[in-house]
């Protein structure tokens, strides 16, 4: 409940950040909504000697569009996201997902930025930037890298930041395309709130009626999120009734590095992948026709 | 007794003002003068020799002002007792110290205390504590505890059994031999955190000179803390002075003096300032007491017509590493005899095996022991039911105890004061519509969709208790409660309580009782409780027994007040004091109601003295100390309706009835509040709660972010009502409410889980009801072939 | 390495010096003496600890006092105005939404968090709002009720109810 003792920084700007990450090297740990972070520190799983607050860069906040982008601030904090406008019309997913964070006051403190950094196995938000294909903007000290959620997510708690970066901004591509429709179902942890498992899928629907294409993120089942590809092909060109979709995620949880605890085993999250990329995917479909 | 403006009447609570503004004072709330901090090191092993324990490191942190170790404590701080020696049952008491010397025996364990003057420097301080241990092989199930070969935890409990307790009524062996029908059944009665919110902690002042302690706990039973502190720490009972001022919750959990508590009162001593301990919430999982945890094989023998002729059960109960106080009472004597439940059952026998495992020990926790019986019972009911093709109503009102039967002397050996089982099951069925769900369940069945009706018919047995009972079953202690009314001089009520409420809301029914008694606005009646200096002597709260006890103890404090009252009204009424009528708060003589005294004048006169009829002292202050004759016996039916989803063995709760009958009841709105609070701890056991040991003996649902306790969106709005059956031994007539709720309620989701998932012959799943468990009990079932869309004999066709 | 912090809570400007590691729920209790935020757990997960920052809700175990340095803070004890209680007090104490009241404070302040964000929610929207915040004790249903009644008095702007202090009506 108490954490160690560290040195604190509150830089003001990016460049100042980088500055201070470099001077911290090893022993310096950002601190972003610390929704995370500070429940490490309490347990004194992480005893950083210099903790580098990033709730004073300004820079890094702020929701824009980008043409055919919402482009997010590594430090917006959830609610912020929740309550834009151009964000409810243009990349409903991102609403569908994070209404389901936690509760309310994490949504106050956490951020889009650090949740992805941070890549929980059982994190919500990765489903959706797998399944958006988000791009993520990071700086270090040689300069900016651009990551694609595809291959951001490693491992559990691992991306593909280098321990000298800073995520920046995530760029979202909009789903407003006629005929294409979102949604994110998951299997609530009784406990922790988080995803046992959880599906974010983005559907369009041809004019035959048929699935034209989909996008599938997957979270929560293993170490880290995925795209559910199988599924993806399978359905690609196919009808969009319950049969077809149930038999198109038959194979749902495969590429799922499946991970089980004394809550769910590994053999029901991968049914649970099923049944939520099925109902997910119908869910998706529905919106897409409204 | 006269019915009246306050019992009965739903008033807003006296303790919410301080609790809302934020006033109230918990034990961390407390701050003295030159206050220290404790911190308690804890064992990472469940099963261990300490081989070396180095504490240098820790004591030279600047800010540290002690580091203590078991071998400090010699002499001076004694092993925890138990303080239930259940007779005839080979009961082993191995010495339980507050801080470990050469073995630690579970994951929690103690092993050394920090003194600092913050709590981030005793924790800093507790990181540089260097402990070697040796691993010693582990056991964490009872069963596997008392087997041949298992690893043992206590050279004095050979085999780790700690006690095998026995009882029997009739012939049960010769009922089952010869029976028509015999239903056999294991059931897993999972082990529980109780989870209060405050976690519990102390803050201990040790006045050196003086040689007195003034000792601030979160507790359920300040002057049993007295009396164990006293034991544990050396230190005279009339030295202690405890105070429990506001405590966030207790459910039994708070009811033990602990070894952290003796620790704070220790440490206090060595360092002459107060010391103030205060578990955080991982800490509170491993050395705070666990619930439950028991695995009972039971047989139900029957006729074909489904009269329950006998009953057999064999318990093995898992006592932890240690035997907390309570402990061993729990699982025998307040499980067993309750057993037979509502049902005339009179062959009977029950045999219990206590075991020690390397796990946290385990007490009382709400219901302690009641739960376990009626869960099994009620499940066994069902069970047999559908052996016999019955309707689960059917079957119960067969069996029932007779309302025209009351006092009944059951199975279990105990008289029922009062019941009328049939009247609670009728107003639950009307209230859940059980012929209509029945119909509604049939044809969403031919959809696919499993929903299904769940009944919970229950007595307990509350009300704690008859002191001679008490003793005859080895409790160390008495139950009986004493009540102080005090009237001032300006006519405002003291009651002093040693009932010890944490939520229960006592501050106000007792104000009510008192009022209502004495004719004066209840806002003048002040409670007072949780104070070992303000009050002589009290039992605590627990096992339902503050209103059952506690309030008929106040309601006989206040009728002698009013006849002490009544006497000195005669005499300044110049009346014999058989004239005098008291009514509304007023003594008037017999005929003439304008020669009148309020009881205020009188408080007022007995106060100053000046006039004071011959052979009556002054004041106006009485005491009655009230042992019961009998316990209570509430008793209700609940309903629950579920939905099972079968694709993700979800269980959703649609609707949950509960019909109970308490007594008599002094405020309906508290007793509404218990039901509540009750039904959501049994519905927590039946579908999200499980501490869980792996088998190196850690708790993996070591934190809240592991453990489910429910939170407000898996919890139902409980639709409540009542009738009335007076307890017959008690004046006031009430019997008590704490635990009723969770005594009925998870059965009554079980077998609403079981009934919707009947066309697949599923016939039980054990507790928590998880996603998995029900989602693989499905797929279990369907792969067996016994699917059908409905089967014969099912009720509701 | 101590750091000055400036913090307005219940509308008071407060200066102090904190180690960094000071949790905001250890500021208010330990060095503020507001002892009506409470801690309940070490996970975030009770809610115990609710307070506005900046007027929404946080657990202050969650949020270091640093990171409020030069923020808005407001606790349970911030409710009551002019020995008024704030309707969500008022609506707790008449519809039994506490037993212990352990929890009470940060259910209140995330109530008041709630209402501001929906003024009029359903039943379930306020069982999902106040999620983050557990009970033991009442089963939920209460505390519901009360949130709902004060819902309905501040939008309607209902009679303030009785002064603080006054009991057993």
């Amino acid at each position: 409940m108490y954490p160690t003792n560290f040195a604190y920084a509150a830089p003001t700007s990016l460049a100042d950040v980088i500055a201070q990450m470099q001077a911290a090297g090893d022993d310096g740990k950002l601190l972003a909504g610390g929704q995370s972070l500070i429940p490490m520190l309490k347990f004194r799983l992480a005893e950083p000697a210099t903790l580098i607050d990033l709730g004073r860069v300004q820079e890094l906040r702020g929701i824009r569009v980008d043409g055919n982008n919402i482009v997010i601030g590594a430090m917006t904090p959830y609610y912020q996201v929740l309550n834009s406008g151009e964000v409810q019309s243009r990349c409903p997913l991102l609403i569908q997902t994070i209404r389901q964070v936690g509760d309310p006051q994490v949504r106050t403190r956490g951020t889009v930025g650090g949740s992805l950094a941070h890549a929980d196995p059982a994190g919500d938000l990765p489903a959706a930037a797998v399944a958006l294909g988000a791009q993520l903007l990071a700086t270090g000290a040689s300069g900016n890298r651009l990551y694609d959620a595809s291959n951001f997510f490693q491992d559990v708690m691992t991306t593909a930041l280098e321990p000298s970066e800073v995520l920046t901004s995530v760029s979202f591509p909009a789903t407003d395309s006629p005929g294409t429709g979102t949604a994110y179902l998951k299997h609530r942890h009784p406990a922790s709130g988080y995803a046992v498992v959880g599906v974010a899928a983005i559907v369009t629907v041809g004019a035959d009626g048929n699935c034209q294409s989909a996008r599938i993120g997957i979270t929560g089942a293993g170490s880290h999120a995925t795209r559910a590809t199988a599924t993806e092909q399978a359905l690609a060109g196919r009808p969009l009734d319950a049969q077809s979709v149930a038999a198109a995620c038959a194979n749902a949880a495969s590429g799922v590095d499946l991970m089980g605890d004394s809550y769910a085993s590994s053999d029901f999250r991968a049914h649970l992948v099923q049944v939520l990329a099925q109902r997910a995917i119908m869910q998706a479909a529905q919106n897409a026709r409204r | 007794m006269s019915v009246s403006r306050l019992f009965g009447a739903t008033v807003k609570r006296r303790e919410d003002p301080r609790l809302i503004t934020g006033k109230g004072m918990y034990t961390d709330d407390f701050k003295l003068p030159g206050m220290l901090h404790m911190v308690i090191l804890r064992s990472p092993y469940a099963h261990a020799r300490i081989t070396s324990l180095d504490v240098s490191k820790a004591k030279q942190l600047p800010g540290v002002h002690a580091v203590l170790t078991g071998k400090d404590l010699a002499g001076k701080v004694n092993p925890i007792p138990t303080a239930w020696l259940i007779p005839n049952s080979d009961l082993k008491t191995p010495a339980y110290p507050a801080l470990a010397t050469d073995h630690v025996r579970y994951t929690g364990d103690a092993v050394a205390a920090v003194v600092a003057e913050t709590p981030a420097i005793a924790r800093d301080a507790r990181d540089l504590i260097e402990v070697n241990y040796e691993p010693l092989p582990v056991v964490t199930e009872t069963e596997k505890a008392l087997a041949a070969g298992a690893p043992q935890l206590h050279d004095d409990a050979p085999g780790n059994q700690a006690f095998h307790w026995s009882f029997a009524n009739g012939d049960a062996d010769g009922a089952i031999d010869t029976a028509e029908v015999v239903v056999r059944h294991r059931f897993v009665q999972q082990r529980l955190i109780p989870n209060a919110m405050e976690t519990r902690g102390a803050v201990a002042s040790w006045q050196p000179g003086a040689d007195e302690l003034t000792l601030y706990n979160t507790t359920q039973n300040p002057h049993i803390v007295r009396f164990l502190c006293s034991v544990i720490n050396n230190i005279p009972e009339n030295k202690i002075r405890v105070f429990a001022r506001d405590v966030g919750g207790g459910f039994g959990s708070k009811i033990p003096f602990y070894g952290g508590d003796a620790l704070t009162v220790f440490a206090s001593q060595v360092t002459g300032r107060p010391v103030k301990w205060i578990e955080d919430r991982h800490e509170n999982y491993l050395a705070t007491i666990h619930g439950r945890d028991q695995v009972t094989d039971v047989e139900l023998a029957a006729k074909r017509d489904g009269t329950m002729t006998g009953l057999r059960v064999k318990a093995y109960s898992n006592m932890g590493a240690y035997l907390s106080t309570a402990a061993p009472g729990v699982p025998t004597w307040l499980f067993a005899l309750i057993v037979p439940g509502c049902y005339t059952i009179q062959d009977y026998k029950c045999d219990v095996w206590g075991a020690f495992t390397n796990t946290t020990p385990t007490d009382a926790y709400r219901g302690a022991g009641r739960p376990e019986a009626a869960f099994l019972i009620e499940r066994m009911t069902d069970l047999l039911a559908g052996e016999l093709g019955m309707d689960p109503v059917d079957i119960r009102r067969k069996n029932f105890i007779p309302a025209d039967a009351f006092p009944y002397t059951s199975g279990g050996t105990l008289t029922y004061d009062s019941g009328n089982y049939q009247g609670t099951l009728d107003k639950a069925l009307e209230m859940a519509n059980y012929s209509g769900f029945r119909q509604q369940q049939q044809q969403l069945r031919q959809q696919g969709r499993y929903q299904g009706i769940g009944l919970s018919t229950y007595v307990e047995v509350c009300g704690l208790a008859p002191s001679p009972a008490a003793g005859a079953m080895g409790f160390q202690g008495g139950l009986w409660e004493p009540a102080t009314i005090r009237m001032l001089a300006t006519g405002k009520v003291v009651v002093l309580t040693g009932t010890s409420p944490h939520g229960q809301g006592e501050e106000t029914t007792f104000a009510q009782l008192v009022a209502d008694q004495l004719g004066v606005a209840v806002e003048d009646v002040d409670v007072v409780h949780g104070d070992t200096g303000a009050i002589p002597m009290g039992w605590g709260t627990y096992g339902s027994r503050s209103t059952a006890v506690g309030g008929t103890a106040i309601f006989k404090a206040t009728q002698k007040v009013i006849e002490k009252a009544k006497k000195i009204a005669a005499h300044l009424l110049e009346a014999a004091p058989d004239d005098i009528v008291f009514d509304s708060g007023t003594f008037h003589v017999q005929g003439s109601p304008d020669k009148s005294k309020t009881i205020q004048e009188i408080a007022l006169m007995a106060n100053l003295a000046w006039n004071m009829p011959e052979g009556v002292e002054p004041g106006l202050e009485e005491s009655s100390f009230h042992d019961p004759t009998n316990f209570t016996y509430p008793f209700g039916a609940h309903i629950c309706t579920v939905e099972v989803d079968p694709d993700t063995g979800e269980v959703k709760i649609l609707r949950y009835v509960a019909v109970d009958d308490v007594g008599v009841v002094v405020n309906p709105m508290i007793v509404d509040g218990q039901v509540h609070g009750g039904v959501a701890q049994g519905i927590g056991q039946a579908l999200y709660e499980h501490a869980i040991y792996d088998e190196a003996g850690q708790l993996i649902t070591g934190s809240m972010t592991d453990y489910a306790v429910p939170n407000m969106t898996q919890i139902p709005t409980v639709e409540t009502a009542r009738t009335e059956t007076p307890c017959p031994h008690n004046l006031t007539g009430i019997k008590g409410v704490g635990e009723t709720g969770t005594i009925a309620s998870s059965q009554a989701v079980v077998n609403a889980v079981v009934d919707a998932l009947s066309p697949l012959g599923i016939k039980h799943i054990d507790m928590p009801l998880t996603p998995e468990r029900v989602w693989k009990a499905m797929q279990a079932a369907k792969s067996a072939g016994s699917s059908s869309a409905s089967q014969p004999g099912q009720p509701g066709q | 390495m101590e750091q000055n912090i400036r913090v307005t809570v219940n509308g008071e400007e407060q200066q102090s010096a904190v180690e960094p590691r000071t949790l905001l729920v250890h500021y208010l209790r330990d060095v503020l003496n507001l002892t009506g935020t409470h801690v309940g757990c070490d996970t975030g997960q009770c809610g115990a600890c609710t307070v506005l920052l900046n007027g929404q809700p946080v657990k202050s175990c969650m949020v270091l006092a640093v990171q409020a340095d030069g923020a808005q803070v407001q606790t349970v004890e911030g409710l009551a105005r002019n020995g008024e209680y704030h309707p969500i007090q008022a609506a707790f104490w008449e519809k039994h939404g506490l037993q212990c009241g352990f929890c009470t404070p940060g259910m209140m302040m995330a109530a008041v968090g709630l209402l501001q964000r929906n003024p009029n929610p359903t039943d379930a929207e306020i069982r999902e709002q106040l999620e983050g915040n557990l009970c033991r004790c009442t089963g939920y249903q209460n505390i519901v009720a009360a949130v709902r009644s004060a819902a309905d008095a501040m939008r309607t702007g209902a009679a303030q109810p009785a002064t603080a202090g006054t009991a057993g009506e």
